[in-house]
């Protein structure tokens, strides 16, 4: 069991490592909502499980925070998204789409 | 199978969702706990229930409990990919993305199942859903080819989602 | 603490560490809030992991309600970016 933990925890610990480093070398904000997100959620929920391994006697408050993690993290960055689409925040292209409409038009 | 209605449905699924939430929080099944546990959440529904009406889109019949497993399993299933994918992403040096905003559409009527689909939506590979309107759900994606339009955009990034949730939401 | 444990808590630190950097850099308004949206939940993901290093579950409870205030925080945020535009 422990080593199943301990495992657990250095994933999660890797992937909120990346999710930082994803913040820190995308181009522009939208981007960095994304590797963020994505990436410390998995984390955070990876990290708790590894908690849970360690000590079992600990598991429904884990799944309550691992719970509320997962219900949140994606709603307060799409509010975040929302709010800076709004206020007039234009996402970055990539070089090559420069000439192409910023938005497809379904 | 008659389905339960909407205005029924928000309350038992509001009552359940704050036992479940009790009983995670006091780590017990203890009968006394249980019994606060009742007492407190009628209590809350009783205030709070009204306003819960997003809570009304459940479909309260059994087959429902089968399609919310099966879509937690594809959900995490899509988690995982999208992290690897992520990493993939951050760690090589050339940083591939090709970043757009494109919409999608969703048949899903209720509120609580456009939030859901939302929600997966942020958490799946290279995609974030930044609003919801309407029937019409405008997604930024990391990685969008030249020309993407709704039905093909629709396909590849909603569908598979949308087809788990309408098993246990309206 | 383990081997294991103090590998977790300097990519953590790192995670943190950079992420403060984004805040302190910028360039814009938009990447300040973002890197503290981020930088919370890692903090919520932290106090958990106090928990387990110093064996005590009280820091699960300050970990959960860390994470409520920080979510409520962001979203109230979001909106004051949003303003009366929508």
């Amino acid at each position: 069991m422990r080593w199943v933990g301990d495992v657990f925890l250095l994933i999660g610990a890797a992937f909120s490592f990346l999710g930082a480093l994803g913040l820190v070398r995308m181009p522009d904000v939208f981007n960095r909502i994304q590797t963020g997100t994505k990436a410390v959620t998995l984390g955070a929920l990876s990290f708790l499980l590894g908690i849970g391994f360690l000590h079992p006697e600990w598991w429904t408050k884990l799944v309550c925070i691992g719970g509320f993690i997962l219900v949140t993290s994606p709603v307060s960055s799409s509010a975040l998204a929302r709010a800076f689409l709004i206020a007039g925040v234009r996402p970055w292209r990539a070089p090559e789409d420069r000439e192409a409409p910023a938005r497809e038009e379904g | 199978m008659t389905e339960v209605s909407p205005r029924l449905s928000q309350y038992v699924v509001g009552f359940a969702a704050g036992m479940l939430l009790w009983v995670l929080l006091t780590g017990t099944s203890d009968g006394q706990e249980l019994l606060a546990g009742v007492l407190v959440v009628a209590a809350t529904m009783a205030v709070a229930g009204p306003r819960l009406a997003i809570l009304g889109g459940v479909r309260l019949v059994p087959s429902a409990a089968v399609a919310l497993v099966a879509y937690l399993g594809y959900f995490f299933y899509a988690l995982v990919r999208a992290n690897l994918d992520v990493a993939r992403r951050v760690l090589s040096p050339s940083l591939p993305i090709r970043p757009a905003v494109v919409e999608v559409r969703t048949g899903l009527k209720s509120r609580l199942g456009r939030l859901l689909l939302a929600n997966s939506i942020t958490l799946t590979p290279g995609t974030l859903s930044v609003d919801v309107r309407g029937d019409r759900i405008l997604v930024h994606w990391i990685d969008a080819s030249p020309g993407t339009d709704l039905e093909s955009a629709t396909r590849r990034i909603a569908a598979g989602f949308e087809r788990h949730i309408r098993g246990f939401l309206q | 603490m383990t081997a294991v444990e103090i590998v977790a808590t300097v990519l953590l630190c790192a995670a943190v560490l950079l992420g403060l950097g984004r805040l302190v850099v910028g360039p814009t308004n938009p990447d300040r809030f973002v890197s503290a949206d981020m930088v919370s939940v890692v903090t919520t993901v932290a106090l958990a992991g106090f928990a387990a290093v110093f064996e005590s579950p009280l820091y699960l409870d300050v970990a959960m309600i860390y994470g409520v205030l920080s979510f409520v925080g962001m979203v109230a945020l979001a909106r004051v970016v949003e303003g009366n535009r929508s």
